[in-house]
């Protein structure tokens, strides 16, 4: 209940900020660690509850964003058909990767995971009618009252899509899937003794960490008014979405967002401060310093100081 | 385009050099992930690293494969360091050493590169010999002599490191531990001594595969970003540390991706190596050559 | 008499806090890719643009205000460019604004400027303004269209007698849009494509690509390709050759335009037609003067030393507003974009018309042959004739040396 009753403030707040403020800059780069948020816990869902890495969030992230961009190019499809377009076809190609390669250690999904940012690239590179390698332009139609405009639109659905994200992964933690993940990430043969279906556990999870990557590009076309496949299957995506729960702590829900949250607003401020690789260099020494120094994060490093100074 | 007989031979045999680079630069993941199953991600990154090095003593008048011998020892301290720093902090721990290792070797990666931009700038960088921008003719085929140089090192690797790793004790000690870790322990080796070893000569491979990847074409720091995919494939398609293997499978990827860049779209040529990665893996996990 | 030093004293430091209100900074705000894969052009263009802030600066500022410039990096990212405009609108509160180096980063912010109604001066991208049609952009570039980036190259094909072409390109954004406008040219001029392929940009060896143009025996060979594929392709060329018969290679190989590739490529350079913004030889007024100055500031920033692709056309976006501000005597965006329009503006690059569309009216894209390279010398890029100015007419050195295997000699 109080996770309900928090998820409401803050879209409630959200919905308030888009109103009230003027300055939209707040605005444009909220959404920017918004879509990290999303990309992070939806990663989590696999790679924190059940221990199998994903490095293809690009590919899923960018087929969201390819599918909502070619629906609105078709049929100038309203944006949240779009969404869920978007979320449908990445939770497909969630289940055929994971059909593919989930009965395989998880080292081998990881490969095959990179494998299909590539495919997924090439294929859009060749597809004329989204653009191809020239990418698209598109024009954004006028914004849905009672918002001003589209920006402030497209924060508040980022908003309501991370708590939609946040919620799945919060349920999956807390319910017997969840259970069964993390028997799978300690010990596959031991879960599968105990009776744990574990290949149908795995798949729905990679099921739906692909779908929530989807929604999570799905309004990219539109924040950009543009689609190029180069920077859509951009590895800083994939960066960003394994670092972050990392960063954050994985065990919890929470941590992914705690690291999504600390990372892309670190890197916001260090683009418009120190502005240079520092950027990169950034996430490459976190990540380090929290799998080797504190393997629960930021999440963990907080249970701990507590239960010291509670002493 | 017309299709000719001619062309697909010619087609087969720059596919055949190709596959021999890429075999040369998966070598030494070939022993880090496929023996001692490491997920080392940081592999290409490493192998970046060593072509910069290879510039750097190239600035100096040395030839780069001399140079990317001349590496060795140094980047072989340098595996061991890193392998031991792995071990402490993620095997010896146990569980859930997965996720976080990859993290780390992810992490490691980022670094690497970061620190060669630092370093040595966004430009790309090339180094000079006496056979790079040569070549010689066989009829009317004419040849890059930098690929070839780039085979015979790569076969030359390929058949050190299989004599070494079945003629030598501490090779078979090596072969020993990846497939049972256990045993080798009743025996009273120390596996981690022995798997860190090994690890140091999979990091001394990857210099010279740098010399191989600087000597093929310009390098820039963030190159490896491409390789990741691409060595993983090939050690995977092999068959975890299989050497023969990890020959063969870089050649299937050379050939294919130089037919289609020859004959067909060139534009699918990395999806087409790419799905035959996948569907090895949906098909027979244990690679094609691994049993 | 103390009270009254006191006062005094306090009367000075009013005055001088008036005169900075009054001497407000006038605000520039832009990114500009110094990372990622623009970031090499990016950082050389940044270094022009800061010299003109200082030069203006030094002759007393625009409208008697300093020139401030504010300059993020967007890492080449087109998914930054959103948020750091806005950051520059809306939270530093710039007065003008700058495009990004190239189209992927400016492509983004166009519906922003459009719907703020705001001036953006273009910064070498392509078409960028085709869909939004935004009245108040204006392009640095000195092309305008597709077509207009390769007359040169076909008129040049035509004088040779040229009947068939082999197009070469990579699969990114820019190099499709050039390969495009010259598919267009080669239709118009009855042209026959007898190989036509796109290749992915992690291609890792040109060998098998070169030999399939061989075997097409085209006349013509127009490439469009980026700096790191341009110089492994002359490279291939170079060993694997690409016939007897081409008479013509070349086009659009981004990266031969930059000096690190131009030095390293050396010789293998002559005989290639290639476009660029400008070459030695090209006597505009200025330009030698700030080619010097630019020069010593390159050296100490460890960018592009000779910098003749994009730094005089970034400074050129300096002079176009230091023009239109001191004529108008006006910040206003509207005000400002109408006498973009409606002026010739001088430059270092020489004079510039603008289109309806933002676009110069009249494009100078050159196309150049380079001959007598010689290995290892940056100097000597600074002659003219080291890149004979083919096109356009008004610059000519020379024509065009054919075959390309007796150009290369």
């Amino acid at each position: 209940m109080k996770f309900w009753i928090s998820a409401a403030i803050v879209l409630a707040a959200a919905v308030a900020a888009a109103v009230t403020v003027k300055n939209e800059y707040f605005f444009f780069a909220g959404y920017t660690v918004l879509v990290f948020v999303t990309l992070a816990t939806a990663w989590n869902i696999l790679g924190g509850y059940a221990g199998y890495v994903n490095f293809g969030t690009p590919a899923f992230f960018g087929l969201g964003a390819y599918t909502a961009a070619v629906l609105f190019k078709a049929f100038a499809m309203p944006l949240v058909l779009q969404i869920l377009a978007a979320g449908v076809m990445s939770g497909l190609l969630g289940l055929a990767a994971g059909v593919l390669t989930l009965r395989l250690r998880g080292i081998f999904f990881a490969i095959a995971t990179i494998a299909l940012v590539v495919i997924m690239e090439t294929l859009f590179i060749n597809w004329r009618f989204a653009g191809g390698a020239t990418g698209l332009q598109l024009l954004r139609p006028p914004p849905m009252p009672p918002f001003e405009s589209y920006i402030k639109m497209l924060f508040v659905l980022a908003v309501a899509i991370a708590i939609v994200a946040v919620a799945v992964a919060r349920w999956i933690e807390q319910s017997w899937i969840g259970r069964g993940l993390r028997a799978i990430r300690d010990s596959e043969e031991a879960a599968e003794c105990t009776g744990v279906p574990t290949l149908r556990l795995k798949l729905f999870a990679c099921t739906v960490s692909g779908a929530l990557m989807g929604t999570a590009g799905a309004c990219m076309p539109m924040y950009l008014s543009f689609i190029e496949p180069a920077s859509t299957f951009n590895l800083n995506y994939a960066i960003g979405a394994l670092a972050s729960p990392m960063i954050g702590g994985t065990a919890h829900y929470l941590g992914p967002v705690i690291g999504a949250l600390i990372l892309s607003t670190l890197q916001q401020v260090v683009s418009v401060t120190i502005s240079s690789e520092m950027n990169v260099l950034v996430v490459g020494v976190l990540l380090v310093f929290f799998v080797v120094a504190a393997p629960e994060g930021v999440l963990g490093l907080f249970k701990k100081w507590f239960r010291t100074s509670s002493k | 385009m017309p299709f000719s007989f001619e062309l697909l031979l010619e087609a087969i045999v720059f596919g055949v050099l190709l596959g021999c680079f890429y075999a040369a630069v998966s070598i030494g993941l070939s022993v880090s992930f496929g023996l001692l199953d490491v997920p080392h991600v940081a592999h290409p990154a490493i192998m970046v690293f060593g072509a910069y090095c290879t510039w750097l003593l190239g600035r100096l008048g040395l030839d780069p494969v001399l140079a990317g011998v001349l590496l060795t020892p140094a980047f072989f301290l340098l595996g061991m360091a890193v392998y031991r720093f792995y071990y402490e902090v993620f095997e010896k721990r146990g569980s859930d050493a997965g996720v976080r290792g990859i993290a780390f070797f992810f992490g490691l990666a980022l670094i690497i590169e970061v620190g060669l931009i630092l370093a040595f700038g966004v430009d790309q960088r090339t180094v000079e010999a006496a056979y790079i921008g040569k070549s010689f003719s066989i009829g009317d085929m004419r040849i890059p002599m930098r690929t070839v140089v780039v085979t015979v090192v790569a076969l030359v690797l390929m058949t050190v490191l299989t004599l070494y790793l079945s003629r030598t004790f501490t090779g078979r000690a090596i072969k020993a531990v990846a497939q049972d870790e256990q045993a080798l322990r009743l025996m009273g080796a120390n596996p981690m001594r022995i798997k860190q070893w090994a690890f140091g000569i999979a990091t001394a491979v990857a210099a010279v595969a740098g010399a191989m990847l600087i000597i093929i074409g310009p390098v820039d720091p963030g190159m490896d970003r491409a390789y990741i995919g691409r060595t993983f494939s090939v050690v995977v398609l092999a068959g975890l540390g299989s050497m023969t293997g990890t020959i063969a499978a870089g050649l299937i990827l050379g050939i294919s991706e130089s037919i289609v860049l020859m004959q067909f779209g060139a534009s699918w040529a990395p999806a087409v190596s790419f799905s035959l990665l996948l569907i090895v893996l949906g098909i027979r996990p244990q690679g094609l050559f691994g049993r | 008499m103390k009270a009254l030093r006191w006062f005094a004293g306090m009367a000075a430091v009013f005055a001088m806090a008036g005169a900075a209100v009054a001497q407000q900074p006038i605000k520039i705000g832009m990114s500009m890719p110094q990372t990622g894969g623009l970031g090499a052009g990016g950082k050389a263009a940044l270094v022009a643009i800061r010299m003109w802030v200082e030069d203006v600066n030094a002759r007393g500022g625009l409208l008697g205000r300093k020139v401030e410039l504010t300059a993020y990096d967007d890492q080449s990212n087109p998914a930054m460019t959103p948020s750091l405009y806005t950051k520059l609108l809306d939270v530093d509160k710039v007065d003008l604004l700058i495009a990004p180096y190239a189209t992927v980063p400016t492509a983004p912010i166009m519906p922003l400027v459009k719907q703020r109604d705001l001036l953006l001066m273009g910064n070498f991208s392509f078409q960028v303004n085709h869909t939004v049609k935004h009245d108040k952009w204006f392009n640095n570039a000195p092309w305008n269209n597709a077509a207009s980036w390769f007359e040169g190259f076909f008129q040049a094909g035509q004088k040779a007698g040229a009947k068939t072409i082999a197009f070469l390109a990579a699969d990114q954004e820019f190099a499709q849009n050039l390969a495009n406008g010259a598919k267009e040219l080669a239709k118009k001029g009855g042209l026959k494509t007898v190989y036509e392929q796109n290749y992915p940009p992690t291609t890792t060896d040109f060998s098998s690509l070169i030999r399939a143009v061989r075997a097409s025996k085209p006349d013509l060979v127009f490439v469009a390709s980026y700096p790191n594929d341009s110089v492994a392709i002359v490279r291939a060329v170079n060993e694997i050759g690409v016939g007897e018969g081409v008479k013509i290679f070349g086009g659009g190989m981004v990266g031969l335009q930059f000096t690190p590739i131009m030095e390293s490529l050396g010789s293998l350079l002559n005989g290639i037609v290639n476009y660029n913004s400008y070459v030695p030889g090209m006597n505009y007024p200025g330009i030698e003067d700030f080619l010097q100055r630019y020069a010593k500031k390159a050296a100490a920033e460890k960018v592009d030393p000779l910098g003749f692709y994009l730094p005089p056309f970034n400074y050129a976006i300096g002079q176009m507003i230091e023009q239109a501000v001191t004529a108008t005597k006006s910040l206003d965006h509207k005000v400002l974009a109408d006498y973009l329009h409606k002026n010739e503006m001088k430059t270092i690059v020489g004079p510039i018309r603008y289109g309806a569309d933002g676009e110069w009216a009249n494009p100078r894209v050159v196309m150049g042959q380079f001959r007598g390279i010689a290995d290892k010398n940056v100097e000597q890029f600074r002659q003219p004739g080291k890149q004979v100015i083919l096109y356009p007419e008004a610059y000519k050195t020379g024509d065009v040396v054919v075959p390309f295997e007796k150009a290369r000699k």
